[in-house]
């Protein structure tokens, strides 16, 4: 089946159906099927209830993003980049920003490091919340994905205190974050990460002993070490099969290395791992975030090079968000060369030395990798992201064959793929 | 550059001198540049002789117009070696006109979609891939959209009397440096 043109406007029917065998039949599940989580659509082969084959078919959300960027300044990138993988935005943000600065060859001052690094693993413990919400409903259990709403909306709601958005912050610049904190950010937080624990056992209680939950997840969806290493899977899917592979540790990034943490892992390579897994991650998310804030640095959250440096100091004032009038009144009135940097910043960017880099981090969903070309000029020449889950999405089949048509759903539900990522 | 990492550029100079360049360490990513034919080889080496585990990613460039045709295309793979904590990039550049080297598929299996993909935007044509078809643009879309000469806003319109114009008179983007983008 796997050489047969298959195409997004489903008008391969025709084609998809002669090369069945007699006694299978095919049917598409999604692109429309509320548990595909987005718009992917499985070509499934079936034998009774038995999968017999499986043919993912991806890019009904393809917005063409890496190559907006190229036409868009390095600053402009961020706001490109945040919408790809929308249930982890900062991640994006991150890791371009990340492979913008070594090109640069600057390094964000410690307090925008340890406010990323806070945003980050708040992030992490709301897509996992997602991922918990959508994954439970899909099996069955329907409160999960009330309450896993309900917690993620707290975070969102931090979120929109800190950067003004929800979602899609592009908070993360080139060169550190765009605003330092506003006040009583931190309490917020903390009030958080004091009150999340004692929810995360509810979660617990309600899922890990449930018989259902047990049986819709164990022994479901495997994929050993080595296979998952050959398909390039990372993050939470590699852990659930043993390998204790987490970039936080073993190649760290924005000062990781400063704060301490375990990485979990799980031996049984099936759904119930993955499910213990993430669980496991949000608690250590918790515990990172609670050394960020008791160990918050003070110092500013931007380089300081005027060159690099976002110049806009946006302030809310009566008539919305804006320039605040102490600094219109310094580019106006007081010092040409800021008025002359901020114009040259706004309209033009800043150029970026010739080179190219690949830089990854551990986001929620494994390996998130940007390589990122520079012609030396002002906009990227290339931006390519490797993103998680367009790679984890591979394993699907691997792992739904001989299996029954309900466990599919377990096991997409345990990739966690979110499509804005996978088509980009 | 590490010692594991000198090591292993070491051992693959001395098992392919012909076909591998010296490394080369910048912004601290090691790179080498490999000749076309022997990438699938070189890549069986690193994973089995030099424990590269992973290909992480699989990227093209098009650097039409700031290189010369003869290395107009760049296929870059970001090998991960999780036992030896280090990451080597292996660079094939390919000529104009001629856009075909062999897959990894049968080393990296992940290599699959990362191909597909670079199919689908580069028009890389990799011998020995499986299923070598478009992924994420539709099957029936003309032209590899991340080439630089691709132009921009020239996508049809489906509505009915839509007139479309033809390529060479379509809008091309304004930039400071011109288009297609050679960048001062």
């Amino acid at each position: 089946m796997s050489t047969r043109e298959l195409n997004v406007g489903g008008s391969d029917w025709d084609q998809v159906v002669v090369g069945a065998e007699d006694e299978t039949m095919i049917i598409n599940m999604g692109p429309q099927h509320p548990s595909t989580h987005g718009v992917l659509r499985l070509v499934l082969e079936l034998d009774g209830e038995t999968v017999v084959n499986c043919t993912p078919v991806i890019g009904y959300l393809h917005t063409g993003i890496e190559k907006n960027t190229e036409v868009r300044s390095w600053t402009q990138g961020v706001t490109f980049v945040t919408r790809m993988d929308y249930l982890a935005p900062f991640y994006n943000e991150l890791a371009y920003c990340l492979a913008v600065e070594r090109l640069l060859g600057i390094e964000a001052p410690p307090r925008a490091q340890a406010i990323r690094v806070m945003l980050c693993e708040l992030n992490r413990i709301s897509s996992h919340l997602v991922w918990l919400a959508t994954g439970g409903m899909e099996l069955g259990a329907l409160s999960m994905m009330l309450y896993g709403f309900r917690e993620r909306e707290t975070i969102l709601g931090l979120f929109e205190l800190i950067t003004g958005l929800r979602m899609n912050h592009a908070f993360i610049r080139p060169g550190g974050v765009i605003q330092d904190l506003p006040d009583g950010a931190l309490d917020q937080v903390r009030a958080f990460i004091d009150d999340f624990p004692r929810k995360l056992n509810d979660y617990e209680n309600l899922l890990s002993n449930n018989p259902v939950w047990l049986d819709r997840n164990k022994g479901i969806g495997m994929l050993d070490a080595a296979t998952a290493l050959a398909l390039g899977v990372t993050g939470p899917m590699l852990r659930a099969s043993g390998v204790a592979h987490d970039l936080r540790k073993s190649q760290p990034y924005c000062g990781y290395e400063r704060y301490e943490f375990d990485v979990p892992t799980h031996e049984a390579s099936d759904c119930f791992g993955r499910y213990v897994v993430r669980l496991a991650e949000m608690r250590q998310s918790l515990r990172i975030v609670r050394q960020v804030i008791d160990d918050m640095p003070g110092g500013r959250v931007m380089v300081e090079d005027p060159k690099i440096a976002w110049p806009a100091q946006l302030q809310l004032g009566p008539d919305g968000l804006g320039n605040s009038p102490d600094y219109i009144r310094k580019i106006m009135g007081e010092s040409m060369e800021a008025l002359i940097h901020h114009f040259k910043l706004v309209t033009e960017g800043f150029k970026v030395p010739v080179g190219e880099v690949y830089v990854p981090i551990e986001s929620p969903r494994g390996e998130l990798g940007y390589h990122v070309v520079s012609t030396g000029g002002t906009k990227p020449w290339r931006v390519h992201v490797r993103d998680p889950s367009f790679i984890n999405l591979q394993s699907v089949p691997h792992m739904v064959r001989g299996g029954l048509i309900a466990d599919v759903i377990a096991a997409v539900a345990s990739v966690d793929p979110v499509m804005g990522g996978v088509d980009r | 550059m590490e010692g594991s990492l000198e090591q292993v550029c070491a051992g693959l100079r001395e098992r392919f001198p012909e076909h591998v360049s010296e490394p080369e360490e910048l912004f601290g990513e090691v790179s080498l540049r490999v000749a076309r034919d022997h990438i699938a080889e070189v890549c069986t080496h690193l994973r089995d002789e030099a424990s590269f585990e992973l290909l992480a990613d699989l990227s093209g460039v098009d650097f039409l117009g700031v290189a010369p045709s003869a290395e107009r295309f760049l296929i870059a793979y970001h090998l991960l070696s999780l036992s030896l904590n280090v990451r080597l990039r292996l660079r094939v550049f390919l000529a104009e006109g001629d856009e075909t080297l062999p897959s990894v598929t049968g080393v990296y299996p992940t290599a699959e979609w990362q191909e597909r993909e670079a199919y689908d935007f580069f028009g890389i044509v990799f011998e020995g891939h499986p299923d070598l078809r478009r992924i994420l643009m539709p099957d029936d879309w003309e032209g590899h959209p991340h080439r630089k000469d691709y132009p921009l806003g020239g996508t049809k319109v489906e509505f009915k009397g839509a007139k479309v114009p033809p390529p060479d008179i379509r809008r091309q983007p304004t930039t400071t440096t011109g288009y297609p983008g050679r960048i001062a």
